[in-house]
């Protein structure tokens, strides 16, 4: 592991473990009061998901043209954080929904295209996982589609009719929800990039046990 | 007979068109803004509190179980791949 990722991951633990504590301390939101709370992860993770979309697209996009296989093993590790991240943001949107909106969920096109996105990803490690020769070109395709889904999923809100918040709420949070809440981004960001920096490693030492099985072959 | 029919159709399509109308409930409202509140009111605490104590629970544990899943994972590849070494070495050494 690089020589920032230590000190990087006790920032992030360190982070971690003041978070709840400025979250607790931010008011109470007045039409949705203590559920609103869940927004403090569930919007970083969403975020997250979104950032692992882009990642995974770019980098399959690379792969596709350059063959670098240092971009496929970015993608592979950004579309498992993107499942990963997805589920955060779809199983803490349900959570906050129930109280807000009186329902689980609704077939509402944020909600909607990000389930799509989601599912993209997990086609995406399915398709690694069980594709065979070949697949490597055939997910980074697929992941094509779920870069181009991440603008949809951000701007639906502001175009479709829709009882999600719109983008607005962010730009214009008061100081007291603002803290809490880049205070919470920051911190999954940095769990990002370790969580990232650790699932490359893995397929790096992966390659490399298949280079050695292959150079024992031959 | 035939105009009093029409007249009364016409104001049966007309009527129930309007009771249409007036069911139809407005759009939801889409938030803008978010407000704070000193005191949260009592109605809201106990409801939401599980909901949030589930939110909060599921995030810190599935991020764990990805951590574990991850390092165990790079652990047996670190391992498989030591393994492999040693043998080549021991492979070439004869």
């Amino acid at each position: 592991m690089p020589s920032w990722f230590t000190p990087l991951a006790a920032l992030c633990a360190l982070m971690f473990a003041t978070a709840p504590i400025l979250i607790a301390q931010a008011p109470y939101e007045s039409t949705m009061g203590l559920v609103q709370k869940i927004f403090y992860v569930h919007l970083p993770s969403a975020w997250m998901f979104l950032l692992a979309a882009i990642t995974c697209g770019i980098a399959s996009l690379r792969y596709l043209f350059r063959g670098d296989p240092r971009q496929d093993r970015l993608a592979w590790a950004a579309a498992e954080l993107a499942v990963l991240f997805g589920v955060l943001t779809l199983v803490t949107g349900p959570l906050w929904a129930r109280k807000a909106w009186g329902v689980w969920w609704q077939w509402d096109v944020r909600l909607t295209s990000s389930l799509m996105g989601w599912m993209v990803a997990v086609a995406y490690l399915l398709l690694r996982r069980y594709g065979g020769p070949g697949s490597d070109k055939l997910a980074a395709g697929l992941a094509l589609f779920g870069i181009v889904n991440v603008p949809f999923v951000y701007i639906s809100v502001n175009y479709w009719r829709t009882i999600h918040p719109t983008t607005n709420v962010v730009p214009t949070l008061p100081t007291s929800f603002g803290v809490p809440l880049w205070f919470s981004a920051v911190t999954f960001l940095l769990l990002f990039v370790l969580l990232l920096r650790m699932r490359v490693r893995l397929e790096e030492q992966r390659a490399r046990v298949d280079a050695l099985y292959l150079s024992m072959d031959s | 007979m035939k105009l009093l029919s029409l007249v009364l159709v016409v104001l049966v399509t007309c009527g129930a068109g309007g009771v249409v109308l007036l069911a139809q409930q407005p759009p939801p409202q889409q938030l803008d803004e978010f407000v704070p509140i000193d005191q949260l009111p009592p109605q809201d605490q106990l409801p939401a509190a599980p909901l949030l104590v589930a939110a909060y629970s599921f995030v810190a544990l599935a991020l764990f179980a990805y951590v574990v899943s991850v390092a165990r994972r790079l652990a047996s590849v670190q391992r498989e791949l030591e393994r492999l070494e040693a043998d080549m070495k021991r492979g070439s050494g004869t």
